[in-house]
């Protein structure tokens, strides 16, 4: 896109009251994102088309769970599976129902996961987005229990996994039940590996807690978006508890890939390949319509 | 008792320990096996094998130290990765030779460090989690102090959960959510009562299946009684084929939050 097309005419700002000196281009704010890495104005329309990426210094911005199955699944195929289940206050802890439903506002979703059927690059696989924007992405009983049933589905039918992670950990809010959650997922991704299935597990920024020290780490194979913090517990809780500075790249994760927990780190753009290509590798095959 | 009373007793120094309960079941039997084969013994996790009455048992317990000097060498009883490895290859091995594992529960959580980052805690507990579920061999988790979180369940995956009465169950220290939620580390005695950490809470919410009256260290006769409830309830999951114990194991998990 010519940047030049947002600037208006000088003579035209002049009409508008404006001060000749502000010679910065006169474009809605929304139109520009600063990358946060290396700090490149860009185009929002232009990220977006380089799929949340930066086109300077390939900072991947966070996407959100319907963007993530928008741009891994092939167009039109995600079903999705349990969408109106929606969390309660269980144990009736203070402040959790306004929190929930500032998670729904801000996300537009019922929940912290979506999960469902779609293709990828044509065979049928079972996918697992996880949502920042609903409580920044934390684990309850109803997150637990999608993901859960996602992967009994897959295991009843024969389908491998896709689990795309980003999360706080497991929700405080609702004590207890919320930590068992960790063991009932473990349970599910057992049952669907012992019966020779495939489950990948893509690990986005940030992913961390409960979410880290169960299903996310489960995988068969653990791939990772480039500069993702991974973490069981996260760098401020550290810090506090040593006392002393972490190291450079601490918890990213190529940072994983080279201690040995992570496969390989995948730049997004070549995500959807690198997933079709594994899925290929393991004998799923295309189905045609 | 508050919830935060009950904190502060299941933290209690004069507490019995891991190695307590040991050696009170399981006398000289018990003999204790070392390290994970791959990195090194954590020593804030203890495990071994020995008799619980005539029944061979694999024995394994987060450990938090008697004294000044052990707690130091214990880590005050938050293991790093090596320790939940260590822990699940003898569960393994239990399994191999059909054994049943009892898990005693002490610690504040999985030790965050530098160290246990870059070992893999969580890949260490998600691991624990994922093979304990599919165990083919009975498992008894007991929680005698503190069940700190992540690093609790990782040898909680069990047939059953037993918590002694002064003993806390939390997916975060009622300090840790004071501080999250109410940018105040102060209010803990109020993050304690809304967490449900207590284990009458726990046993309400059908998360535990017993409570049980704590032994002091030398009630004998309450640890005889101890050890018999233990062995009961292994004699009858030793009844059970291994792959319906696993999948009722599952279940157990399974019903908690299910939403049909």
């Amino acid at each position: 896109m010519d940047l030049f097309a947002f600037i208006k005419p000088k003579n035209e700002l002049e009409q508008q009251g404006t001060e000749p000196e502000t010679k910065k281009p006169y474009v809605p704010d929304e139109m520009w994102t600063k990358c946060p890495e290396c700090g490149t104005l860009l185009l929002t329309t232009d990220i977006e088309e380089n799929l949340q990426v930066c086109s300077k210094c390939n900072h991947h911005f966070r996407l959100g769970a319907r963007k993530r199955i928008e741009i891994i699944c092939d167009q039109d195929s995600f079903e999705e599976m349990d969408k109106d289940f929606s969390s309660v206050n269980i144990i009736d802890f203070p402040g959790y129902d306004e929190k929930l439903k500032k998670g729904m506002e801000k996300s537009g979703e019922n929940e912290s996961v979506i999960c469902g059927v779609a293709k990828i690059r044509g065979i049928r696989t079972v996918v697992i987005s996880m949502n920042a924007e609903f409580m920044m992405g934390s684990m309850g009983t109803v997150t637990g229990d999608k993901i859960t049933r996602a992967f009994e589905y897959a295991t009843e039918n024969g389908l491998p996994v896709v689990a795309f992670t980003v999360s706080g950990g497991a929700r405080m809010q609702e004590g207890i039940l919320s930590l068992m959650q960790m063991a009932k997922t473990s349970g599910a991704v057992k049952k669907h590996s012992d019966a020779g299935l495939l489950y990948i597990t893509v690990l986005t920024d940030p992913t961390s807690g409960g979410v880290t020290a169960s299903f996310a780490m489960e995988g068969d194979i653990i791939l990772a978006e480039p500069k993702a913090l991974i973490a069981f517990a996260g760098p401020r809780v550290i810090e506090q508890t040593i006392r002393q500075e972490l190291p450079k790249d601490f918890q990213t994760a190529e940072f994983l890939q080279d201690k040995g927990f992570v496969d390989k780190v995948v730049d997004r753009r070549y995500l959807r390949d690198t997933i079709g290509h594994l899925l290929k590798i393991h004998n799923y095959e295309e189905v045609t319509q | 008792m508050s919830a935060y009373d009950k904190v502060l007793a299941a933290r209690s120094t004069k507490k019995l320990t891991s190695m307590d309960y040991i050696n009170n079941l399981f006398g000289d039997t018990f003999i204790e096996l070392h390290g994970d084969r791959g990195f090194a013994d954590d020593k804030a996790i203890v495990g071994g094998v020995g008799f619980l009455n005539e029944m061979p048992v694999t024995v394994i317990g987060l450990e938090k130290g008697r004294n000044t000097f052990e707690r130091m060498e214990r880590n005050f009883g938050a293991a790093h990765p090596e320790g939940y490895r260590k822990a699940l290859r003898l569960m393994k091995q239990a399994e191999k030779f059909h054994r049943p594992i009892l898990c005693f529960v002490d610690t504040s959580g999985a030790f965050c460090g530098i160290a246990a980052e870059e070992r893999g805690q969580g890949h260490a507990i998600a691991t624990n989690l994922l093979e304990m579920m599919a165990l083919k061999t009975p498992v008894l988790s007991i929680f005698i102090g503190e069940g700190g979180s992540g690093g609790a369940i990782a040898l909680a995956v069990a047939d059953e959960v037993w918590m002694m009465e002064n003993s806390v169950y939390s997916v975060i220290s009622p300090e840790g959510c004071a501080s999250i939620l109410w940018k105040d580390s102060s209010k803990a005695a109020e993050a304690a009562e809304c967490l449900k950490m207590t284990a009458n809470d726990l046993f309400e919410l059908g998360v535990v299946e017993r409570i049980l009256r704590e032994p002091s260290a030398d009630d004998g006769k309450m640890f005889e009684s101890l050890k018999l409830l233990i062995c009961r309830t292994f004699e009858k999951n030793l009844a059970i084929p291994g792959d319906e114990l696993a999948d009722l194991r599952y279940k157990r998990f399974r019903k908690i939050g299910a939403q049909e």
